[in-house]
C-alpha cells in the first residue's frame, strides 16, 4: 500500500497555565490506516486529539491534512477537513432516533428528509458491517448501540480520519471483537483511524502502528508487528514496568460479608437488584462482573448503606475471635453480662468468670487485654446508615465509582479530603487538621501521588492521582472490608498496577476485597472467585484461577437465569 | 473533500485557562478593576451631570470619610450590612440560597420591638435586653428554619419559599404597627425601653460586637467540624451522604443558625440604632449582604473589606447627589458599574488571552522547513 500522508502535526503545543499538555508535537497519520495513540494517564493523548477535532486550539505549530495547512477552531471546522471524533462520554439526545442524531447539526443546504437519512444511514452501516436501527429511540439502546450511532454521526458528515476515544472502555470482549471487524474494514476503505487505548493487548491486536505520547512529548511511533507489550510500556513509563500480577494463595479465609436475598427498587420503580445472595471472605478478592449498569453500583450502595434495601439480609462477621475485650464499643455492664454467658476467655483458653471478682480487678484485666472473644460478632447491617454502620465499629471502606461527585470533594484540598472519614473523632467541636495533613503527606510519598503541595484542591489532579487519594484514605482506615468500584477506571498501566498491588496487599492483611471490575483481563488475574452479574441478577459465581474471560462475557449477557442455577454455582464454588 | 477549498480564517486569539495566580497578582486585578471602574465613572458624570473628575472622585471619597460624623456614619452602615452578609454566609457555603435575610432581620427587629413596648419598664433594662436578644434570636431562627425545613421534608425550592417570607415579614410589620399606633399613623415613636449602653461613641459597642461575630462566624467556618460539614454539603450533597453526614439536618441545622444571626442584626438595629421599627428597617440590606458575602467568596474576614467598600460607595455617591444637586439614581449607577467591572474581572483571574504571533505563522507556511530545523533545536534545548 503506497503510504500517503492524511494528517501531518508539526511541532504542536498546548500549555495550560504553566502546565504543558503538548509540547512540540510532530506526528503523521497516513490513508489507510489504524493508528493507536498510547501513553500514560495525563499524557496529553486526549488533548492532541482534541486539537485535531477543534475543541482545543494549539498554541504553537501547526496540523496540515492533505498537505495543505489547515486551521480548526471548532469541531465544524474539523468537519470541513473530514476529520470526526467519538468522544468518550456520548453526546447523544436520548429522546430522538438514532438517524435524528446522526443528521442533527448538519447545516448543508438541502431540505430535511428523515427517510433520505434513514436510507443513507443503512448504506453505510451495510458498508461497515454496522447493525443498526436508524428509527430506534436512544432510549432503548444498549452502550454498543449508542456508540454505533456515534461512529455513523462521523461517517455521515463524510469524515475520513476518524479519532475514538477509548471506545471499548464500555464492551464485552465479544462488542469489541465486532467493533474492531468493522475498524478494520474502514481501513480497507482507506480510511484514517486514531484510536486512544489504554489496553495494550488490544494496541496489538488492532494497530498498524502505534504512537507514544509521555509527559506531553511524542516519544516514538512505531511499527505494531515489530513491537511487543513490555517495548510500549516501557516507553510508555520511561521504565521497566513489571506486567504481572501477582495473586498469591489466600490464607485464613474466612466469610466476612454475607448478603442475602437483598432486592432494591430504584426511584422510578424499576427492580435494579433481584434476590442477590453471595458471600464476601476475608483473605480473598472477590470480582464483580458485568455489563456496566447491571445493578453493580446500586449493590456497593446497598452494602455501604446509601440504598434502601426492599427485603433482605446483610450479615457482618466483626473479627473479634481470639481479640481482646475492650471498652471502647462496650460497657461494663455489656461486658460482665457476655463474661456470664461464657462468652471469653484467657489467652491460655481457660474460659473467663468474673464470679467473686471485684470491679477495679475484671477492669484491670480488661485493660490489660487479657480477656479474649470466643467468637466473632455477628451484625445485621440492613437498614443502618453509613455512620451507623461506622458507629457499630465496622470498618468498611468504599471506592466509589463516581470519585470526584461522590469520595472526593473536588474543590476541597488534600487533607480536607483526607477529613472525610475521620473529623468526627474526638469530642472536640474543633477539626483536627494535623493527623489528616500527615495523613495527605504518607499518602502522597508512599502512593507517589503527583502534586504540588497537600494544599492543592484534588479536582486539580489528574484522574490516576485522584484515585490514589481516595484508595490511599479508604485503606487507611484499616478496613475490614474494602469495596471498590472500578477503581483503575481511566487510569494508566502504571497508577494501575499501583493499584493492583494495594489490593492484593490489603487480601493478605486479611481484608474482604471485594472488585468492582471492567477489565475482564485484569479480573480472572487479580480475583480469587468472580460473580458475574446481569440486570440485577447473580448469573454465576467462578473461580478466578480457572475461568476464562470468554466464560465471563457468555454470562455478563445470559438473561432469565433461574436463580436456582446461580445458587448451585455459588454453593459448588463454596464446597 | 471539494468543500475544503473554504479558508478559515485564524482567530486573533483564544481564550486559555490560568493556572492558579498567586493572591498578589488577583489583587492587582481586582484593584486595577475598581480603578478602571472610577474612572469609567467620572467619565460618565462628564457628560451626564457635568462634573469636574476630580471633583467626582474628591466628593465620593468626602462623602464617605469627611468628617469624623461621616466616618461613624460609615463604620455603621458597614457594621449592620457586614452582620447581615455574615447571617447568610453559612447557608451560602452550603449551597442553599437564602435569600430572606430582609425577613429574617426584619423579624428579628419586630421580636425585641415587641418586647419593649409589652415588657418596658415591667422587668429591670439588663433582663429586658436579655429577652429582647432572645426573642429575636428565637424569631429569626424560625424564619430561617421553616424554609429549610420544608426543603428538607419536602423539596421545596429555598430560593422562592425564602423571599416569600420576606413579604410575610414585612406585613406583620405592619401589622403590627398599627396595632401599637391607636391613632392609625403606623409610625411608632422612639421606644423608652430597651437601649443597648453606650460606650465612648453611640456606634462603638454595635461595631466591636459586630467584629467579635466576624471572627466567630470565621472560626466557626473554618474550623469546627460543623462548619466543615457545611461545606462538604455545600460542595456535594452525595459525597455527605457517602461519609454518613445527615444531610438534611445540616441543612435546618445551618439554616437556623442563619436565621438566628439575622435575628441579631434585627435585635443590634433595635436596640442600638433605631430604636424603633418601620417595614423598611433593613432598607434591602438583606440583599445587599449577599453581594459582600459572595464578593468575598464566602470568608468572614475578607467580608469586613467588601462591606466596607459597597458601604464606601454607597455613602460616596450619596454625597455625590446632594452635593451636584442630580437624581438619586446617580449612586445605584456607580454602585452597579464598579460591581460589574469587579465581577468582570473574575474572568481574567481565571482566564487568559492568547495572541499566536503573526511571524511564526507566516514563517510555518512559507518555509515548513525551517520552522522544522527551529523546532529540532528547541527540542535539543
Amino acid at each position: 500500500m503506497n503510504k500517503q500522508v492524511a494528517l501531518e502535526m508539526r511541532g504542536v503545543s498546548k500549555y495550560f497555565g504553566s502546565l504543558a499538555a503538548n509540547k512540540n508535537v510532530d506526528l503523521d497519520v497516513y490513508r489507510g490506516e489504524i493508528l493507536a495513540i498510547l501513553g500514560e494517564n495525563g499524557c496529553g493523548k486526549t488533548t492532541l486529539m482534541n486539537m485535531i477535532a477543534g475543541i482545543y486550539f494549539p498554541d504553537s505549530g501547526t496540523i496540515s491534512v492533505d498537505g495543505k495547512e489547515v486551521i480548526i477552531k471548532s469541531p465544524k471546522d474539523a468537519f470541513e477537513h473530514g476529520i470526526g471524533m467519538v468522544h468518550q462520554h456520548f453526546k447523544l439526545v436520548d429522546l430522538f432516533t438514532a438517524a435524528e442524531n446522526i443528521v442533527l447539526g448538519i447545516n448543508d443546504g438541502s431540505n430535511y428528509n428523515i427517510n433520505e437519512v434513514n436510507t443513507k444511514v443503512l448504506e453505510i452501516a451495510e458498508k461497515y458491517g454496522f447493525n443498526v436501527d436508524p428509527k430506534k429511540k436512544i432510549y432503548d439502546m444498549s452502550v454498543s448501540e449508542k456508540q454505533t450511532v456515534e461512529i455513523l454521526k462521523v461517517l455521515y458528515r463524510g469524515a475520513d480520519i476518524l479519532i475514538l476515544d477509548e471506545p471499548s472502555a464500555v464492551l464485552t470482549p465479544q462488542e469489541t471483537e465486532k467493533l474492531f471487524e468493522i475498524l478494520r474494514r474502514m481501513r480497507e476503505d482507506g480510511k484514517s483511524i486514531l484510536i486512544i487505548t489504554h489496553k495494550l493487548h488490544e494496541v496489538l491486536s488492532i494497530s498498524d502502528r502505534v504512537a507514544v505520547l509521555r509527559k506531553g512529548e511524542h516519544i516514538a511511533t512505531v511499527d505494531t508487528a515489530t513491537t511487543t507489550a513490555e517495548a510500549l510500556t516501557e516507553m510508555m513509563v520511561g521504565k521497566k514496568v513489571e506486567l504481572n500480577i501477582d495473586r498469591p494463595e489466600p490464607q485464613n479465609v474466612a466469610d466476612r460479608l454475607e448478603i442475602k436475598h437483598i432486592n432494591v427498587t430504584d426511584a422510578e420503580g424499576v427492580k435494579v437488584l433481584d434476590d442477590i445472595t453471595f458471600t464476601a471472605r476475608a483473605g480473598e478478592i472477590l470480582g464483580i462482573a458485568g455489563i456496566a449498569g447491571s445493578g453493580q453500583k446500586e449493590l456497593l450502595e446497598a452494602i455501604a448503606g446509601l440504598k434502601q434495601l426492599d427485603s433482605g439480609e446483610i450479615i457482618f462477621n466483626r473479627p473479634k475471635k481470639d481479640l481482646p475485650v475492650s471498652f471502647y464499643h462496650k460497657t461494663f455492664a455489656q461486658v460482665t453480662a457476655l463474661a456470664a454467658e461464657g462468652k471469653f476467655h484467657y489467652e491460655d483458653g481457660t474460659p473467663v468468670d468474673f464470679t467473686g471478682m471485684s470491679h477495679s480487678q475484671i477492669k484491670a484485666l480488661v485493660n490489660d487485654g487479657k480477656v479474649l472473644f470466643n467468637e466473632d460478632d455477628v451484625m445485621d447491617l440492613c437498614d443502618k446508615t453509613p455512620l451507623q454502620i461506622r458507629e457499630l465499629g465496622v470498618r468498611l471502606s468504599f471506592v466509589p465509582e463516581d470519585r470526584l461527585g461522590m469520595g472526593l470533594v473536588g474543590n476541597m484540598d488534600l487533607i480536607d479530603n483526607m477529613m472525610l472519614r475521620s473529623y468526627r473523632k474526638g469530642h472536640s467541636i474543633f477539626v483536627d487538621r494535623k493527623k489528616p495533613g500527615d495523613l495527605a503527606e504518607r499518602i502522597i510519598k508512599e502512593l507517589e501521588v503527583a502534586t504540588p503541595s497537600s494544599h492543592t484542591p484534588v479536582r486539580r489532579l489528574s484522574g490516576g492521582n485522584v484515585q490514589k487519594v481516595l484508595v490511599g484514605r479508604e485503606i487507611a482506615s484499616a478496613p475490614t472490608v474494602l469495596m471498590t468500584a472500578y477503581p483503575v477506571r481511566g487510569l494508566d498501566i502504571n497508577s494501575s498496577y499501583t493499584i493492583y498491588n494495594l489490593l492484593t496487599e490489603q487480601k493478605q492483611k486479611g481484608v474482604a476485597v471485594v472488585f468492582v471490575g471492567e477489565d475482564l483481563d485484569v479480573l480472572v488475574e487479580l480475583c480469587d472467585r468472580i460473580m458475574v452479574i446481569c440486570a440485577g441478577q447473580v448469573t454465576a459465581m467462578l473461580d478466578g484461577r480457572t475461568t476464562t474471560k470468554e466464560e465471563i462475557g457468555l454470562y455478563m449477557t445470559k438473561t432469565n437465569v433461574s436463580t436456582d442455577d446461580a445458587k448451585e454455582g455459588n454453593d459448588n464454588e463454596n464446597t | 473533500m471539494k468543500t475544503r477549498e473554504k479558508r478559515i480564517v485564524e482567530p486573533p486569539f483564544h481564550v486559555v485557562k490560568r493556572a492558579a495566580m498567586p493572591v498578589w497578582q488577583s489583587m492587582l486585578i481586582r484593584v486595577a478593576a475598581v480603578v478602571i471602574a472610577l474612572l469609567f465613572c467620572s467619565i460618565l458624570a462628564i457628560f451626564l451631570i457635568d462634573a469636574d473628575p476630580i471633583e467626582f472622585i474628591t466628593t465620593l471619597f468626602e462623602g464617605a470619610f469627611g468628617s469624623s460624623r461621616r466616618l461613624w456614619k460609615f463604620a455603621k452602615d458597614a457594621s449592620v450590612l457586614l452582620c447581615i452578609a455574615l447571617a447568610i454566609t453559612p447557608a451560602f457555603r452550603m449551597r442553599f440560597w437564602n435569600i430572606g435575610a430582609e425577613g429574617q432581620t426584619l423579624v428579628g427587629a419586630l421580636a425585641s420591638v415587641a418586647v419593649a413596648i409589652y415588657l418596658g419598664g415591667k422587668v429591670p433594662e439588663w433582663l429586658l435586653l436579655i429577652i429582647m436578644f432572645l426573642a429575636a434570636v428565637i424569631m429569626g431562627a424560625i424564619w430561617g428554619g421553616l424554609p429549610a425545613f420544608f426543603k428538607a421534608k419536602w423539596q421545596t425550592n429555598e430560593t422562592l419559599f425564602t423571599l416569600m417570607m420576606n413579604y410575610v415579614a414585612s406585613g406583620l410589620v405592619a401589622y403590627f404597627l398599627l396595632l401599637w399606633t391607636p391613632s392609625g399613623s403606623s409610625v411608632l415613636g422612639r421606644l423608652d425601653n430597651g437601649h443597648l449602653p453606650v460606650i465612648g461613641h453611640e456606634y462603638l459597642l454595635l461595631i466591636i460586637v459586630v467584629l467579635v461575630m466576624t471572627v466567630i462566624a470565621y472560626v466557626y467556618l473554618q474550623h469546627t467540624k460543623q462548619g466543615y460539614e457545611i461545606s462538604v454539603v455545600g460542595e456535594s450533597e452525595n459525597t455527605a451522604r457517602y461519609i454518613g453526614i445527615s444531610v438534611n439536618k445540616v441543612i435546618v441545622r445551618t439554616m437556623i443558625i442563619s436565621g438566628a444571626i439575622c435575628g441579631i442584626a434585627g435585635f443590634l438595629i433595635v436596640s442600638a440604632l433605631d430604636h424603633s421599627i418601620t417595614e423598611t428597617t433593613v432598607g434591602g440590606m438583606g440583599f445587599t449582604a449577599i453581594m459582600v458575602s459572595w464578593l468575598a467568596k464566602f470568608n468572614p474576614l475578607v467580608m469586613i473589606g467588601t462591606s466596607s467598600f459597597i458601604t464606601f460607595l454607597q455613602q460616596g455617591s450619596a454625597q455625590i447627589t446632594t452635593n451636584f444637586n442630580i437624581d438619586s439614581a446617580f449612586p445605584d449607577m456607580v454602585v452597579g458599574i464598579v460591581l460589574f467591572f469587579i465581577i468582570g474581572c473574575e474572568f481574567f483571574i481565571g482566564y487568559s488571552l492568547k495572541f499566536r504571533k503573526k511571524d511564526n505563522k507566516k514563517k510555518a507556511v512559507d518555509a515548513p522547513k525551517a520552522e522544522e530545523t527551529t523546532d529540532k533545536e528547541e527540542k535539543a534545548q
